[in-house]
Parts: C-alpha cells; sequence; structure tokens
C-alpha cells in the first residue's frame, strides 16, 4: 500500500525564495531601525526590499557541494606545483615581481572584502541581498585564503613575500590599495556595494584580477594561474551581485540617482588609480606580455565598460565623466608609474630594471605616440648610469595625492611634459592632489580624507621607525629606519633585479633542475 | 615496502611567513590554518574612521567589553579554513541529502503516527527563523569582532547556520507543504509558545557588543537548543516513539552541534582564562542569556516533550552548566 501522496513541486525561484528571504520576518520586539541602523544615512531610499531579484540561487548545501570539488582540485594542484619546483619553470626571476606585487597589495584587500561583505551582508534589511552579500564574504576568505596557500611556496624561496601582511598596513606604495578598501568600507553599506560589488567587481576585475591571471597562465606559474581560474565561478557570481545592486537601486527610487552617479565616477576613478599597479605589471613587470595596458583598457573599459553603461542608461546612468581623463593618461600610464618606482627601487619590495631591448620594442610598437618619444631615452640613460656603476636611486621623499595616495607623477592630461599639482587650502591646511579627480573626491567629502594616513607625512612626523629610534643620534640613517619599521630586508627584498639573491637562486635552482652538476 | 622517488630538492630560504614564524617558531613548517589565519587582519595605519561607526575604528577591540593581551590566542580546534570547511561540510552534505533522499522516496513521513508528525512539524519549522537568526548573529561577529582567528570561524558558523534553516525548511516541506511552512512562520509570529524565544532571537539582533552576542548566541541559546531539541528531543524521545525518519532529516544537526560545541567550548576556555575580569564578565553574560534562553526554550520544549519538557530542560541545563565549568566559567 503506497500512502505516499506526491508533494506540489515548486519552482526554483518559489524554493530559492522559502530557502532565503523566507526565512525573515517583521520585527515587533525590536525596532527594524535599531535592528539594521545604518540603511538610511547614506540618503538612498528603498521601499520594497522584495522587489529584490536574486542574482543566482545557491543554496548552501549546493554551495558545499561545488565549492568542496573545487577546494579538492585547487589544492591538489598546489600541491603537486610545489612539490615539482614549478616554480623554476616560470619564464624568468623577474616575473616572481608580479607574485609580490599581488600577494602584498591585492591579497589583505580580498580579506578586507571578506569582512566588508560580512558587514553589510548583516546590515541591509532586505533578507535577498544580504544572503548574497554574506555568500561573497565567504567566497572572499576563499580568495585570501588560497592566494596566499599558492604563493606560499614562492615565499619559501623568493624574497619580498615574508612580511605581505605587516607591509601592507605601512609600506608607502601599498597605502595606494589599502586606502582605496579602507575607503569603502567605512562608507556606508550602499555606496560599500557601488564601490566594491559594481564598480570594482563588475567595471574593473578584468583590468585587475584577469592580467595577473593572464599574466601568470603566460608566464609559466601554474600555481596563481589554477587560483584564478578556480575562483571564476565565484567572480562570475560577484558580478551578477553587483550588477543586481545597481539595478535594484536605481530602480527603487528616482532620487537615488545623483546619488549612485556620484559614486560610480568616484569609484571609478578611485579604482583606476589602483590599477595604475597592474598597468605597470602588465608592461613592465612581465616577461611574456599577455596585452599592454592601453589595450586592455580599450577591451574591457572601453568597449565592454562602454557597452554596460549603454544598457544603464535607461537608468539615467552617465558613463563617469573621468573616462575622459583615463583615455589621455592611457599612453603614458605604465610608463610613468615603472619610471617612480625604478627611482624608489630601494624602498620598494621588490626588485625593478630597465627593460632588455626587445622588450622595449614591444613597448614602441603598443605605444607609438608615447614610448620612443618620452619614454624609452629615460629608460636608456638609466641603463648607461647603471652600466658605469651608477645604478640611479632616489632617496628623498615623494610628495603623496592627498586622495589616491599616489606619488605626485602623473602628467597634465594632453601634456606629458608637465607633472599635474592640484590643490585645496581647507581649514587652515593645504592638501595637495594628483588630478581634477582626485580633488574632487576630497572636496566632497574633507573631512574623511583629511584622516588619510599618507606615508610620506608619517615618515616625516617620525611615525614610521621601529619602536625605540632615536633620529637625533649622530648618523642616524632615516631611509634604513624606514625600511626596518617596514621589516623590508635592505639588499634582499629591494633594489635592482641585477645582481638580486631572487635572480642568482633562480638561476642555480634551474641549473640543478634542468642539468647533470 | 618502501619505494624512493627522487624530485630535485632545493633548500628554501625560509619555511613561513615571517609573522606566522613570530607566532609558531622561527623554522617551523606551517599548517595551512595558521597560513590562513594567523595575524591576516589589518591591525594598524587604518585611512579612514567609518562613517557608521566614527567612534570605532574599522577593526577595534574597544567595540566590545572583553579584553585580550592577544586576540589571536583563539584556536580554533577543528583548524578550518575555506577549504577544508567546505570540504567536511560538502561530505556531510552528501549524508543529509541521502537522508532526505531515504524519506522521501520511502515515503517514511506519511508513516509516521500522525501525532508524532504534527508535533515533529510544529516544533521544526519555526525553528528555522531561530537559525536564520543565528546566521545574522554570526555575520555580525565575523564583521566587529577582533583578530581573524575569532571572526574567520564566526563566517562559517553564519552560513551553516543558514544551511540549517535550509534543511529546516525542507524537513518542513517534506513533513508538510508550503503549508507547514506558512503555519510555521504564524506560529513563530503569534502562538504564545514562541514569543519568549522570538523576543530572544529580536533582543541579540540589537546587542552591539560582539563577544556578548557570542555568549547570547552560539553560548547560551544554542547551548540550550540544540541539546534539548535535536539530542533529546528528536534522536532520543522522537526515535523512541518510532520517529527515526525525523531523526533522519536532523541529523546534519545533531553532527554539527557535537563539532561546533569543541570551538565555542575553546573560545570561551581561552577567554575565560586570560584573566578574572574576563571570567566575570563571561559569566555574568552566560548566566543572563542562560536564564533568558531557558524561559524562552521552556514552552517550546513542550511541544515536543509535553509534560516531560520540564525536566529535559533541567537536564540540558545541567548540561549546560557543566559544559561550561569545564572551560573554566561558574555559572
Amino acid at each position: 500500500m503506497d500512502m505516499h501522496a506526491p508533494k506540489k513541486k515548486l519552482g526554483l525561484k518559489e524554493k530559492y525564495q522559502v530557502m532565503t528571504r523566507g526565512l525573515d520576518w517583521e520585527p515587533s520586539y525590536q525596532k527594524k531601525e535599531d535592528i539594521y541602523p545604518y540603511a538610511t544615512y547614506e540618503g538612498i531610499k528603498i521601499h520594497d526590499w522584495d522587489k529584490w531579484e536574486d542574482p543566482f540561487r545557491l543554496t548552501m548545501d549546493a554551495y558545499w557541494k561545488y565549492q568542496a570539488e573545487k577546494e579538492r582540485k585547487l589544492y591538489a594542484i598546489i600541491d603537486a606545483y610545489a612539490q615539482s619546483n614549478g616554480h623554476l619553470n616560470v619564464t624568468d626571476a623577474r616575473y616572481l615581481n608580479t607574485v609580490k606585487l599581488f600577494l602584498t597589495g591585492v591579497s589583505p584587500l580580498e580579506y578586507m572584502a571578506h569582512r566588508g561583505f560580512a558587514h553589510v551582508g548583516r546590515q541591509f534589511p532586505g533578507a535577498g541581498p544580504r544572503v548574497a552579500c554574506l555568500m561573497q564574504s565567504l567566497d572572499e576568505i576563499r580568495h585570501a585564503q588560497t592566494q596566499i596557500h599558492a604563493l606560499s611556496n614562492y615565499n619559501k624561496h623568493y624574497n619580498g613575500l615574508h612580511e605581505f601582511r605587516h607591509m601592507h598596513d605601512r609600506v608607502w606604495y601599498l597605502s595606494v590599495p589599502k586606502s582605496f578598501f579602507d575607503d569603502a568600507i567605512t562608507a556606508g553599506p550602499f555606496e560599500f556595494m557601488i564601490a566594491i560589488g559594481f564598480s570594482f567587481e563588475y567595471v574593473l576585475t578584468n583590468l585587475l584580477f584577469v592580467p595577473f591571471v593572464s599574466g601568470a597562465a603566460y608566464n609559466g606559474d601554474m600555481g596563481t594561474m589554477t587560483f584564478g581560474f578556480s575562483a571564476q565561478s565565484d567572480e562570475a557570481r560577484h558580478m551578477t551581485l553587483g550588477l543586481e545592486v545597481i539595478k535594484f537601486i536605481l530602480e527603487q527610487d528616482p532620487d537615488n540617482l545623483p546619488i549612485v552617479q556620484r559614486w560610480i565616477d568616484k569609484w571609478t576613478w578611485r579604482g583606476y588609480r589602483v590599477l595604475t599597479l597592474v598597468a605597470m605589471m602588465m608592461d613592465y613587470m612581465l616577461p611574456k606580455r599577455t596585452m599592454s595596458w592601453k589595450e586592455a583598457w580599450e577591451v574591457y573599459f572601453e568597449e565592454n565598460g562602454g557597452a554596460l553603461f549603454k544598457d544603464l542608461a535607461r537608468y539615467g546612468i552617465k558613463i563617469p565623466k573621468c573616462a575622459e581623463t583615463i583615455a589621455l593618461e592611457k599612453d603614458h600610464l605604465s610608463h610613468q608609474a615603472w619610471g617612480t618606482f625604478y627611482n624608489y627601487g630601494a624602498a620598494a619590495a621588490f626588485h625593478t630594471w630597465v627593460p632588455e631591448k626587445d622588450e622595449m620594442d614591444w613597448l614602441a610598437a603598443k605605444y607609438p605616440d608615447s614610448f620612443d618619444k618620452y619614454y624609452r631615452p629615460r629608460l636608456e640613460y638609466w641603463r648607461e648610469q647603471a652600466a658605469q656603476g651608477k645604478r640611479f636611486y632616489n632617496k628623498t621623499l615623494p610628495m603623496l595625492c592627498q586622495t589616491c595616495q599616489i606619488p605626485m607623477l602623473f602628467t597634465e592630461p594632453g601634456d606629458p611634459t608637465k607633472i599635474c599639482y592640484r590643490e585645496v587650502d581647507y581649514k587652515g591646511g593645504k592638501y595637495h592632489f594628483c588630478s581634477d579627480h582626485c580633488k574632487e573626491i576630497f572636496e566632497h567629502e574633507p573631512e574623511k580624507y583629511v584622516q588619510s594616513w599618507l606615508p610620506v607625512h608619517q615618515i616625516y612626523q617620525g611615525n614610521c621607525f621601529p619602536e625605540g629610534t632615536d633620529p637625533t643620534a649622530e648618523g642616524f640613517d632615516p631611509l634604513a629606519a624606514v625600511l626596518q619599521y617596514y621589516h623590508l630586508e635592505f639588499g634582499r627584498d629591494n633594489l635592482d633585479f641585477e645582481g638580486s639573491e631572487d635572480q642568482k637562486n633562480f638561476e642555480t635552482w634551474r641549473g640543478q633542475a634542468t642539468k647533470n652538476v | 615496502m618502501h619505494i624512493d622517488l627522487r624530485t630535485v630538492s632545493i633548500k628554501p630560504l625560509r619555511q613561513t611567513f615571517d609573522h606566522v614564524a613570530r607566532r609558531i617558531g622561527e623554522g617551523k613548517a606551517a599548517s595551512r590554518y595558521q597560513e590562513g589565519t594567523l595575524d591576516l587582519q589589518a591591525t594598524a595605519n587604518f585611512h579612514y574612521r567609518p562613517t557608521w561607526d566614527p567612534a570605532h575604528e574599522i577593526f577595534d577591540v574597544s567595540r566590545t567589553a572583553l579584553r585580550m593581551a592577544d586576540w589571536y590566542a583563539f584556536k580554533d580546534p577543528r583548524q578550518f579554513y575555506y577549504g577544508t570547511y567546505t570540504i567536511t561540510r560538502g561530505r556531510q552534505q552528501e549524508t543529509a541529502e541521502a537522508n532526505f533522499d531515504f524519506v522521501d522516496t520511502r515515503g517514511l513521513a506519511d508513516m509516521l503516527e500522525p501525532e508524532l508528525r504534527t508535533a515533529a512539524t510544529r516544533l521544526l519549522v519555526p525553528l528555522r527563523h531561530v537559525a536564520w537568526g543565528a546566521n545574522m548573529n554570526n555575520a555580525a561577529i565575523c564583521a566587529y569582532a577582533y583578530g581573524t582567528a575569532i571572526t574567520q570561524p564566526c563566517i562559517y558558523h553564519a552560513m551553516d547556520q543558514l544551511g540549517i534553516a535550509q534543511y529546516l525548511t525542507r524537513a518542513g516541506l517534506l513533513l508538510g507543504d508550503l503549508d507547514a511552512l506558512d503555519e510555521g512562520r504564524r506560529a513563530w509570529l503569534e502562538d504564545e509558545a514562541w514569543q519568549g524565544l522570538r523576543r530572544y532571537v529580536e533582543d541579540s539582533f540589537v546587542v552591539q557588543d560582539p563577544i556578548e552576542l557570542y555568549v547570547a548566541q552560539n553560548v547560551a541559546l544554542d547551548g540550550l537548543l540544540y541539546p534539548l531539541v535535536y539530542l533529546t528531543t528528536v534522536d532520543d524521545v522522537f526515535a523512541s516513539r518510532g520517529g527515526s525518519a525525523v531523526a533522519l532529516l536532523t541529523s546534519f544537526m545533531s553532527e554539527w552541534f557535537q563539532e561546533t560545541r569543541k570551538w565555542v567550548d575553546a573560545t570561551l576556555k581561552t577567554a575565560a582564562g586570560e584573566s578574572a575580569d574576563n571570567k566575570a564578565l563571561l559569566e555574568h553574560w552566560s548566566t543572563h542569556w542562560r536564564d533568558r534562553a531557558a524561559s524562552a526554550l521552556r514552552p517550546v520544549a513542550r511541544i515536543g516533550l509535553g509534560e516531560a519538557a520540564d525536566e529535559m530542560l533541567a537536564d540540558a541545563l545541567g548540561q549546560f552548566n557543566a559544559r561550561l565549568a569545564k572551560a573554566g566559567l561558574t555559572v
């Protein structure tokens, strides 16, 4: 006897709804505004959280199942790569500096994303976005950890990676990515979502994550490539969340449009300034290049991003106005950045060098309007000087932009011979900026950006020396003291690639692995 | 027999990252748990104060009254990092899936005594809302507590509770139908028996101190609810009345509680062992929230246990106090 009556089957959407927002309820013992205290102060108006369309429908059991499978595969490859000394298969040891930049500059941001999404995943009054954000929070700790685990073996064999966490909070150029994320997480929950979920994950991810992973694939770094590929399906989810967030906010109330537009303008620029490091990595640090920075910008922002903004035009969203400035900079950005790091190579935790002749030819072909005219002569001069034993290291400290915290190295839009300076007087202080866009960001929220922990200011104020340092002592060497504070080992982590310990070890080990010695 | 496979061996410069080596000792190999946990959170030179909480830094020890000289004194005895966490849960969900499938395909829900089936449905379905609250609270602890050692397990815990809420939803659909979910929600919002518990959960949503919230949610409420509902009511009482099918649907929760309590106990022990002040604070919070949880759970326990509820609750309280005593707390 079969008493088992077949049950009414729920559709996928209905099923996901009872598994997520169906769990929520209207509270009556506590006020909603006390449970979600941060939901209104940004001025964003949400009338009906139920209008939220779940960007993906993944229940926890399915999540565990898929992710466990991915983790098993990923760690099997990481283990095999380490065991077989896969690091000796990278194109050449200069490539390793890309990995250093990634671990010190990007992986700590993955961790911040984890905490940030936990925060907004608690604070949105809507159950649908809360679940999606918490799942992203969980993914982001995955990304931080898989990166650390995949790059751990590089740290065992090469310099510059050993203090990535300590350096991220202190080293001058790492304050660029750090302040970017600190800016996002200290903003309100809606701005955080536009900053990270939309501008960063959706608009700019192809210019950050993809160049590193493709660079790894092109340069024989299977470890990095594997975590990149393994994160791809997570990233796809994050992108759909970023897009849903913006559509949802814009559809809720017309008053949201100007706020959102301002955030898009701000965060596209903030994100782009962080990408300066990526531009330089793509054009100068990868021994085998995937594409130039300029090409990447044209494909991923001007073409793909252009299509996206066309799609968003029906909500009244316009392409960020900084796109015009960026277009003017694209022939110069990577060259100016690398030139700066070459200068300050004594205070950076990775090696710098002058590109080989064939690499300069590649740059000339990719940048016909700028490289030979402005940048090749300088690089050739530096090479000559180095050959004469006069490798130039700049020992003064640069002025930093109050907003993006990058040294004032950028030139005037349209004039690559003149450094761009902007300044604002605010409450008796003078504040300096690299561009009109960074200046405008400051002017809109001066109380926020006057707080910036600017590495150069902090050094001059004596805050970046090891505890117990006496700067008045005879023979005090400020650079040495700052590097100690950074935990940067002079002569191992910094200076030119030529003659570095990494260069020597790699050569010796590769010899051991490929020859009978 | 030993076979000697050879690889090229080169001597590494160092065994792990310096911040890990400073904690575990120079020259020692680090585990993935250690590399993925120790000192991972930023601690210095924050650029801006949160616009949503200008009284604090982004990560700030003063969000809680608990004082730790080192927030990395906390250890997760399971050594969960994302990989081991998902692989463990991935295996458990396979078992859970098989259990649900077993109950479903054999029509076991329909073979339950109607009275038992009703009691199980009335007891379990509203608990999906409680698990949802636990998800929110652990997200808050993850966001606002200090140091990866304690915040990392909280995101896992948060997502586990979402998983539990979803398993309870599926159990509700199996034991009843969509109507059972609606009825469970109605009871949660309106029935006298659930109001103490709902008040508890909503009050926990406004607790600002992340460690007090940890005590309210993970120590007190779950420390009484899971033994009482899953281990006692479902696994013992229902099973002895021919309700093993229900126990199959909640086996994830029973196993999960036995696993996660080890982490909760270790956390309490470390925090209480730090100082007399911490111990007193944790005792105060534990007692306060335990008493509230016990009175909130009493009418809920009656749904499954009837007259035996008081006795079983007293047992659960005795076990709870003994458990906390082992962690160094007198409550």
